[in-house]
This record gives structure tokens, sequence and C-alpha cells, in this order.
């Protein structure tokens, strides 16, 4: 057993605003808290770490009080409290900003910030007073930038995260708690995040902050309490001190972060390459794409949100049309913006978005394993679903897919097994390449290396594959070959080898308008639809 | 702090998110909570026949009076209830109907006119058929490819196939007495009329086509989620666009059924089929938002609905009562269905 670090000297109890103790939630089947250790201080970041399934979502919700504990004591600013709603939890001041952003996209910035508590005359929200309270709270969030008037479903994705947390201030809270707020973030947008972070903490408010990325843990936190299957496992380490080596060990039972597989030696092919794209434009996304996928090889793609990078997958793909230039899979032209065509042609993709453009989430695993070729399982338009499960249980093996019922709903997985299950999708009925868009989003590292295993695997086992990820290292791991884009451009393309961290994080920011300064005015218009 | 320090690593390590499965009963697997549901509306309809047997024991509990009463029951519920089996396809592809009710006046005013009559039983069958096709199609055109909202869309087909309706046949009542189309509601088939036999088909052909068929499977899957389908290569557009055309075949073979029942073809037909139709699929369990529903539970929906207006009616009981307990019906069964989906929702809560 590992001591965690002695506490802080000068620490006085009255500056813990949380305190969990043993808290225990059950649900039908299921133990998600298992007694549940937490300590928070004002003015503090606060890391909870864990794996998907280790109960950090069902934490959030008992804090945020979507749920009540079956057990357990939770001490509020010094007294015992118990959040029976959300509004509840809301008055005490703890206000949540969850991965998926809980505002109304038709309703104004200020609107949005107020939502629930408009200031009021006797019924008549009092709109000056709304903009005005509206702005003083953006001022203070170091973004006056972002008009009170605008309509938040214009704004890019790390507006409207600062709107939310515009939210919190405006209820006076003191507990944040977010949810992953960096995966809907590029890199400098996360800067700027941490900015923001921090002018809370220095106002004493205390912050919750949930991530799978270990290094913005180690910037921005500074204690880090660690979940593992609804039990605390370690309790405030420090954040900065403490090794990774345990931090993903106290995780996952592993003492290893990112394990890459192998990759060949440089290798040049004789062949003419698998995918042939050819001066690829869409106007406004991106600007004479060019590139080349052998069959065996795993080309990545990089760059920030904006970059054009995921529209450049989905115009292969044909779920986009785009304006100019030339698909090619074994020397054959495909069909522009026909998905139809792309499918049959043998192209298979994993889009970014694993619960909104890829899952029937009530279906069970087996019909979404066999969602793209379940007429081939059929005779005469008739389904066999014998056959089908018969199909997914091999993949599903295959990957090492848990649970191994095939007839469960997807629902109930977590994300790794989730994205499994995407993944597996094309394992079936011959793809040839195979297009991954955030193929680690949200996956946790345990789940993370056995994806990059499937994922070399099937390369070894001459698919091509292409690859977009915002996280450089996994790009740089996993691809044998990279190219980084920046404002619809490739940029550079080189061996996976002969690139390092640093260099491609120049190439994707340099000259970038993106400063995270000006977000109103130059951020790209949201992500791939 | 004491608690921090105590707490350790209690599982050895290298334990990776263990599976949570637990052996599964007959009823957690694929399929169970429609069965669960289905038994649930099963009982209802027990209970319909108990409050029967209670309040007319003389009809309730004498087999044949029984067995002629419910013949009349399934008559009534024919039509609409082949045009609940339409409906329950579009729904489930996540789509609404509101034009049935109007397409099915359509069919039997285009089939019923002297033109049309002339030429015959078969020339009938077609018209009734061809007109609900196509007037299908148009919805599902105007629908996949014009990109309206299938609640617009067919708003707009429902008034214009009415007010068509009243044009063709000058809001005059057309009769008519060909033998075949008569006899479809007159004649019966080892004592059960035609249109009882062809209702059950229609909702047997229902279920083989959205359980066993990659029809089927395509309607659940952009019923679900219209993205993935569409990214795992199914052509979205063109199955919405069957999806209408079947919802129209469905108000073709409904409308022959009234021509043959009435001996006549009115634009009056079908007045208020949509709202019916979309009450039975709803209790049966099908989901407005797309993706789940049977074709048993749209069949049971619409049986509950026959069975109780069968007992207003034997009662001498005011129709108007049963339509205020018709809409209370309809809340409390979306209501237990609610419950039922945010109990899914909540189990597998974490994370």
């Amino acid at each position: 057993m590992t001591e965690p670090p002695a506490q802080t000297a000068g620490q006085s109890p009255e500056d813990v605003v949380l305190r969990l103790t043993d808290v225990v939630k059950t649900f039908p089947g299921v133990r998600a808290l298992d007694g549940v250790q937490l300590e928070v201080r004002a003015g503090e970041v606060h890391c909870l770490l864990g794996q998907n399934g280790a109960g950090k979502s069902t934490l959030i919700k008992i804090l945020s009080g979507a749920h009540t504990p079956d057990s357990g004591e939770i001490w509020w600013q010094g007294e015992p409290a118990a959040f029976g709603s959300p509004q509840a939890a809301m008055k005490a001041g703890i206000a949540t900003i969850y991965q998926e952003l809980d505002l109304v996209d038709g309703l104004s910035v200020a609107e949005n910030m107020y939502l629930g508590h408009e200031p009021n005359t006797g019924g008549f929200v009092a709109r000056r007073a709304m903009r005005r309270g509206a702005a003083a709270i953006l001022q203070r969030l170091g973004h006056p930038e972002i008009p009170v008037g605008r309509e938040v479903g214009k704004l890019p994705a790390a507006a409207k995260q600062i709107v939310s947390m515009g939210r919190a201030l405006s209820r006076e809270a003191r507990l944040l708690i977010m949810d992953e707020p960096s995966a809907v973030l590029a890199h400098d947008e996360v800067q700027n995040l941490f900015r923001i972070v921090r002018g809370l903490t220095e106002q004493g408010i205390a912050v919750i902050y949930i991530s799978h990325r270990l290094d913005e843990i180690r910037e921005i936190g500074d204690r880090v309490t660690v979940l593992k299957d609804g039990r605390t496992t370690a309790a405030n380490l420090g954040a900065k001190s403490t090794p990774n080596r345990e931090l993903v060990s106290r995780m996952t039972g592993r003492t290893i972060e990112y394990v890459f597989p192998e990759r060949p030696a440089a290798r040049t092919f004789e062949s003419a390459p698998l995918l042939r794209v050819e001066g690829l434009t869409l106007p406004g996304r991106f600007t004479d794409v060019s590139l080349a996928v052998h069959g065996g090889e795993i080309v990545g793609i990089t760059g920030l949100v904006g970059s054009g990078r995921s529209e450049v997958l989905e115009s292969i793909y044909g779920a986009r049309r785009p304006a100019a230039g030339t698909v090619e899979l074994n020397g054959a032209k495909l069909r522009r913006g026909s998905v139809n065509a792309a499918v049959r042609a043998g192209i298979g993709m994993a889009p970014e978005e694993r619960k909104s453009q890829a899952l029937l989430l009530g279906e069970p695993i087996y019909r979404n394993v066999t969602l793209a070729g379940f007429a081939r399982y059929a005779r005469a338009g008739f389904t066999d679903a014998g056959r089908e499960r018969e199909a997914a249980e091999g993949v599903t093996r295959d990957l090492d897919l848990r649970p191994a019922d095939v007839r469960r709903p997807v629902r109930t997985l977590s994300g790794g097994n989730q994205q499994k299950v995407v993944v597996g999708r094309w394992l079936l009925g011959g793809t040839r390449l195979l297009l991954l868009d955030e193929p680690t989003r949200g996956v946790d590292v345990g789940a993370r290396a056995e994806l990059y295993q499937v994922i070399r695997r099937l390369a070894d086992e001459g698919v091509g594959v292409l690859l977009v990820s915002s996280e450089v290292p996994e790009v740089l791991g996993l691809s044998d070959r990279v190219l980084v884009m920046r404002e619809g451009r490739v940029v550079r393309e080189a061996p996976a080898g002969e690139l390092d961290e640093d260099t491609v994080l120049d190439l994707v920011m340099a000259g970038s308008l993106l400063d995270g300064a000006d977000l109103a005015s130059t951020a790209p218009e949201g992500t791939a639809a | 702090m004491s608690t921090a320090s105590s707490i350790s690593p209690t599982e050895p390590l290298g334990v990776h998110e263990p599976p949570r499965v637990t052996a599964q009963s007959w009823w957690q697997r694929d399929g169970a909570d429609n069965a669960k549901r289905n038994l649930a509306l099963i009982g209802v309809l027990l209970l319909l026949l108990i409050i029967g047997a209670i309040t007319r024991p003389d009809i309730f509990l004498d087999i044949e009076r029984l067995w002629s009463n419910e013949l009349t029951v399934l008559s009534l519920a024919s039509s609409i209830g082949v045009i609940t089996v339409g409906m329950t396809f579009v729904i489930i592809s996540g789509g609404i109907d509101l034009s049935v009710g109007a397409l099915l006046a359509l069919a039997s005013v285009w089939c019923t006119t002297v033109a049309t009559q002339s030429y015959g039983a078969g020339a009938m069958v077609f018209a009734a058929l061809a007109v609900g096709a196509a007037a299908g199609l148009v919805n599902g055109v105007l629908i996949a490819y014009g990109r309206l909202v299938p609640f617009i869309a067919t708003l707009a087909m429902m008034v214009s196939a009415r007010g068509l309706a009243q044009n063709i046949s000058g809001s005059h009542t057309q009769i008519t007495n060909n033998k075949f189309i008569i006899s479809l509601a007159g004649d019966k088939f080892l004592g059960v009329p035609y249109t009882v036999i062809i209702f059950l088909v229609v909702v047997v052909l229902g279920w083989v086509l959205l359980n066993r068929t990659t029809f089927g499977r395509r309607t659940i899957a952009i019923g679900g989620n219209t993205e993935a389908a569409r990214l795992a290569g199914i052509n979205v557009r063109l199955q919405t666009v069957l999806l209408y055309v079947l919802g129209g075949l469905c108000c073709g073979i409904a409308a022959l059924m009234v021509v043959s029942q009435t001996t006549s073809g009115s634009n009056t037909n079908g007045d208020g089929y949509e709202l019916s139709a979309i009450a039975a699929a709803i209790i049966g369990g099908t989901a407005l938002t797309g993706g789940r529903g049977t074709i048993i539970g749209s069949l049971l929906g619409v049986l509950i609905f026959s069975q109780i207006t069968n007992l207003f009616v034997v009662n001498n009981l005011p129709l108007d009562i049963q339509r205020v307990i018709n809409g209370g019906i309809i809340v409390v069964a979306v209501l237990v269905q609610q419950f039922r989906v945010t109990s899914l929702w909540r189990r597998p809560a974490s994370s």
C-alpha cells in the first residue's frame, strides 16, 4: 500500500467545502458506487480519475442532485447535506458542466446564463439587467468578446463551454463540477479553459475536474482522487508530484499509460496505393487535399478542430459531397457524396460521435455489429438472426468485447466497448479501408491499448487505415505515416518516425488564427456536423 | 485526513473492468420487454371481456353469441387495424402519417366511381391499392427528397386528399353493388368474414416484414438512429419512400374493406382514423421517437379500442363517454411506458 503524500501544512479544516464518506449507490444489478471518499477544498482543482465504469458519472449525478445515495455522508460547507433534486444542489452552490453541454441552442447567451432564475419584475424578464449581468460574468471569465445577444447554437463549442461556466457563476456557485471539459476542445482552446479555471479558483471557487488525459491533470490539478469499480482507491494525491505510473496503476491495476503496438520498419510499397485522393476540395472546410493509403498501412491525420481533418474523412466516405477532386479505391473512382458506393467498394468508417452517428443504443450488440451488412446474412430479403449472432460473436471474441453476450443492448456497454462494436462492424465482410475518426475519444486507458492492438492487427492483415485524432501522441505512436492539417490544408506529410510531438504541435498551430483569445470571431463554425 | 490514508487498493491489480454480467433469465433477453408489454395488453383485453361478462352475461357467457360478438369486434377493427400496421412501420422509422384517413376516403371514392366500377372488381381493387400507394409515394418523396417534416407533408396530403375525394364524388355517397366487393365483408370462410381474414393476414405479413426481413431491419435502424444508419451504408431516403408507400398501400386495403362493409365509397370515410391508428400504435408500445415498436402491440392496441366500443354498444351506453375513456387509456398507457423507459435508462447509469 502506498501512503498518499502528507497533507499540505496550514490547511485548516474549514477550507474543506465538500466531504463524502463511504457513499454507496446501487442500481438494479450494478453497485455503481461502493464506498466513495472525496474531500474538496475551496480554491482547489480536484481531479477525479477513473476508467469508464469506475463510477465518476454516478458520483457527479449524486453531487448535482440527480441521484440520491443509498448510504454514506455528504458534508457541504461544514454541514450534512442531501440534495434531493438538481435545483436543490444548484441552490446550495454546486454547478455541473456536463460533457454534452445542457444549453438551449435557440436562446441567447444571456438567456442561457440566467435560465431558470431570470432577473424579473413581477414576472417580466428584466432584459437589460440580464444582459448587463451576463456581460459582467463574461468579463469575469475573461471573454467579454462573446456577444450576450448571440444565439448559443451559433457559437463554437469552446464558447458554449464558457457560457456554461457563466451560468454556474450566475448562480453564485461555490463548487464547479466539470465532466471532461476538454473533450470538445482543441489544444489551444484547452489552454484558454485552464486560464479560466485558474481565475475561478483564485476567487475561492472549488473545481472538480474530470479528465482522461493525465497531462491535463498535471497541468491544472492540485489534488487527485482515483476511483476504480465504484471505490476510492487513492485520495488526495498530489496532482503534480504523483508519478504517472502510480496514477495509472491505481486506475487500472496496470503500470503503463499508452502502449502502442510495435510499428513495422519503414517500408516502401511497390504496389499501387489502395486509396488515392487527388485534389479533394470542400469550400470553407478544406482545399486541395491529396493523399494515398496503401493496404497494410496506417496513415494518421492530425490538426486542430476545424482544420478540416474530420471533413476530409467524411468526404472520402461520401458522407459529404466535395466540390472537386477524386477518390479512388484500387484504381476505381468512387461516386462523389455516396456512402453507399463507398461501403460497397469496401470502405468502413467509425465516425467521431459514437452515440449519435454510429450506434443504435437500444438495440442488441449483434444488430449493431451487423448494421452495415445484415443483408449479407439474409436470404431473399429474410434476415437470419442466428447467423448474425454467430458472426457478431466471432467479432466480439476477436476484439475481447465485454460483456460477451451479443444480445445485450449497446447502451449498457462502456465507451471503450461501444467503440469496439463500431470498429467490429467493419471486420465483417471484407472491409479494405477503414476510416477512424477519433477512435479513442472517451475511451479509458486500458481499452485504448486494446484498440491500438486491434487497429495494428487489421493493418497487418492488409487493411488500409486512415486515422484522425486530436491527440498527437496517438497519431505519432500508432501511424506509419502522418499528415498534419492546418486551416484546411495538408501542411506536412512524413513518416511518423521522423516527427515528434513538439514539431507536430508547432506545425498545427504555427500562424494559426485560432489563438484562443478571440473566440467569437475566428473560431470555426462548430465541429463536423 | 484519515479516510484518505486508510484507503488501499483492495482488489489485486491487473483486473481491468470486470464484466458485470449475471446469468440472463428469459425476461431479460432480446425482445423480452416487448413480450412483457404485450402480456400486459392481453391482460387488459381479458379484463374488458370480464367486464363484458359481468355487464352482459347473456352475450359474453354464451359461446355462440360471444363468437359472433367478437367477430363483429374484429370486423369493425379490420380497416383501422390494417391502417395501424402501416402506421406502425412509419412511426418506428421515426415518421408520422396524418393522411391515412383522407387516403382511405380518396381510395374508397376513386374505386367506386361509375367509370371504375364499369371495369369490374379487378379494376376497383387495383384503383384502391394504386391510389393509396401513389399518394404514399408522394408523401415519401416529399419527405425523403423534398426534406419536408413528415408532420407537414402528410398534413398537406390529408387536407388535399380529402378535398380531392370530395371533388371526385361531388360529396355524394357512391353505391356499389359489385358482388365480389360486397362479398368481402358479407361472405365467410370457416365462419369468419373475408375482411377479418385479410386483416389477420396483413398483421402476419406485417410481423414477418418487420421482424424477419432486411426491410424491417432498415426501418428500425433509421428510426433508432438515422445518422448511424446512413453512415452504415443504408439508403435512408429510398427506405423512407418505401415506408410511406407501404402506409398508403395499407390505406388502399382498408378502403376496400370499408367499401365492402358499407357497400359504398364516400369522401367522409375514415374520418379521424389517423388519430385512432396513432393511438393504437402508441398504446401498443411504439415510440413516437422511432426505433421501437411491435406489430403485435399495435394489433392489441386496435383490439382494445374496438372491444371498448363494443362494450359501450352492447350496454347501450353513450358513445361520447367512450371517447373520454379512450383518451384516458392513451394517457395511462403512455404514462406506464414512460415509467418503464426511465427505469431502463437508469439501470446502466454509472459512467
